[in-house]
């Protein structure tokens, strides 16, 4: 009886908040509802929408394009620092590093999307930059680029989670005992089995974590896109969030926008899954 | 000993590497907004005759004491009652209930990856029926329940930790429970506390699709669905779309530089946790 005094204002803060309104977007997504009118059964049409429309189809692939850039780069790279300088960094130097490395994480995504948009513009830093070294040839106005946008959104992301992978990769490597090192090294490895038999396998969690961090961000993403390109040009960078925001609130079709959430959803957690999975085996 | 210092000497490079590209942005931010209003400034370069009074324009246009107003009262809003409910539940959760109550701490668990998206649909209308749109309460409301599955997992987490004889050294009826909660559990737990309020803090102060969606008035929103606001009405001005954003991010900054080791660590937990 008592537990349930310490646990019911949050179960009920979540339940009505998240639950409620999660049981609501599965029940509109059945519906053909303009928000304002008569809502009317609309079976599984827009589940059916969602699915085979070109458009959205276009859509979801590019959140996993974005996976590519919010995920792979970060935990490439990540993993290459980490495996160099496999030691605490300890001192002023450590201290400067881990504070500079965390910025993206701090400021909202939102300034990070304005940064960029400068960054990326057709007098920007990029260009200036491409420009400098004799490649005015690719000078663009990169956000503007029906080919270039989605890329250049993922660069985005992929700066704001950089630094906390690379801190979190640095910070596990530390963990694994230097021991292995030594006996490897004694045996005559090579620093590529170092990394794919020490390193590797003993950044597992870590790699789990950066991977699921990243994974959500991509698929989930809205901010950065909103502000920095609005889904355009075309919809080559549109996201499942953004057109969920504009299909209920734009284009009032609340029951298709409420079908894509719950897909979105979905997809969040069966690519998390395997991840967990994978976190956990061998431990 | 040869091949380590090259070794130390590749990793400070690459370290270095990252935090120039890190930096760009912010100073390329910080050039652009020194340049003459209304220009279109040309790549990274410092300005001949720097014009500080960006800022000032920026602050004033951007109405920033309100902005900061604003924000401050939606995290009042949200953070301390977060925390507060969290903390209770994962108590409970953690060192009152069996295993038969395994299935609530799963419910709460499955809103972690849920994206805030999947419900912001009917957020709007049931803040809407609330009678709430346009005010900081259509924030500060969802958030608090948005919040729940991360804090009371990582609440819960901290209390796992805790041995039990601390707690069954009495066992006690409700009252004195509550007491023993509040005396000794939650003195041991600040540092979880800790790092739950600066998680909570800066998640609200930079959310931005709850404002986009449930309130106008940039002037109920919060920093970043402020600076949303300020893109959308200056995005044309480059300076002093800069100088504003950088106002903007200012107080997180300067915040995030005085508590550097509580927040680095709030976030490293915060993820591997999460």
């Amino acid at each position: 009886m008592t537990a349930w005094l310490f646990i019911a204002p949050a179960a009920i803060a979540y339940a009505a908040f998240v639950l409620v309104p999660l049981a609501m977007s599965f029940y509109y997504s059945f519906l053909r509802w303009d928000g304002i009118g008569e809502a009317r059964f609309h079976g599984l049409t827009n589940y059916l929408t969602v699915l085979t429309d070109p458009k959205l189809l276009q859509i979801i692939g590019n959140a996993f394009q974005l996976v590519g850039y919010f995920t792979i780069i970060p935990v490439l790279l990540g993993l290459a620092v980490a495996s160099v300088i496999r030691g605490h960094m300890a001192g002023p130097f450590g201290t400067a590093t881990r504070t500079i490395l965390f910025l993206p994480q701090v400021i909202p995504l939102v300034a990070a999307g304005i940064a960029w948009s400068w960054m990326f513009a057709s007098t920007g830093v990029v260009n200036q930059g491409l420009r400098a070294i004799g490649m005015s040839d690719w000078a663009r106005g990169w956000l503007g680029d029906f080919v270039w946008a989605l890329p250049a959104v993922g660069i985005i992301g992929a700066w704001v989670l950089l630094g906390l992978c690379t801190m979190l990769l640095v910070t596990g490597i530390t963990k694994i005992d230097p021991s292995l090192y030594e006996a490897a090294r004694l045996d005559g490895a090579r620093p590529w089995h170092e990394f794919r038999y020490i390193t590797l396998p003993g950044l597992r969690q870590e790699i789990a974590v950066c991977v699921t961090l990243t994974v959500i961000s991509a698929l989930a993403s809205f901010d950065i896109v909103y502000i920095s390109t609005l889904g355009g040009p075309g919809i080559t960078t549109t996201v499942p969030g953004l057109e969920i925001y504009r299909l209920a609130f734009a284009h009032r079709q609340v029951g298709l926008a409420s079908a894509l959430a719950i897909v979105l959803m979905v997809l969040v957690l069966i690519s998390i899954a395997p991840i967990q999975w994978f976190a956990r085996e061998k431990k | 000993m040869k091949t380590a210092l090259s070794n130390t000497l590749v990793a400070r490079g690459l370290i270095i590497l990252l935090m120039i590209v890190t930096l760009l942005p912010f100073i390329a931010m910080f050039s652009a907004a020194l340049a003459p209003q209304g220009t279109y400034p040309n790549g990274l370069q410092w300005p001949a005759d720097p014009q500080w009074g960006n800022f000032v324009r920026a602050f004033e246009v951007s109405k920033m004491d309100q902005l900061l107003l604003s924000s401050t009262l939606i995290v009042l809003g949200v953070v301390p009652i977060s925390v507060l409910i969290a903390t209770m539940a994962g108590y409970g959760l953690a060192k009152l209930t069996t295993n038969k109550y395994k299935w609530l701490y799963l419910a709460f668990v499955f809103g972690l990856t849920l994206p805030f998206e999947a419900v912001i649909t009917p957020l709007y209308y049931e803040v809407r029926a609330l009678g709430l749109l346009n005010t900081r309460f259509a924030i500060i409301l969802p958030l608090i329940g948005l919040y729940m599955p991360f804090g009371v997992y990582w609440m819960r987490a901290h209390f796992l930790n805790v041995p039990h004889d601390l707690t069954e050294a009495a066992q006690l009826d409700g009252a004195t429970r509550w007491k023993e909660f509040w005396l000794v559990q939650v003195p041991l737990a600040r540092p979880a506390i800790m790092s739950l309020t600066i998680l909570l803090f800066l998640w609200t102060w930079n959310q931005f699709l709850l404002p986009v969606v449930l309130v106008q008035d940039p002037m109920q929103r919060t920093m970043a669905g402020a600076l949303g606001a300020f893109q959308g009405q200056w995005g044309t001005d480059i300076p002093l779309l800069c100088a504003g954003a950088l106002l903007i991010l200012a107080p997180t900054i300067v915040l995030f530089l005085m508590f550097q080791r509580q927040f680095v660590a709030a976030l490293m937990q915060g993820a591997v946790k999460g």
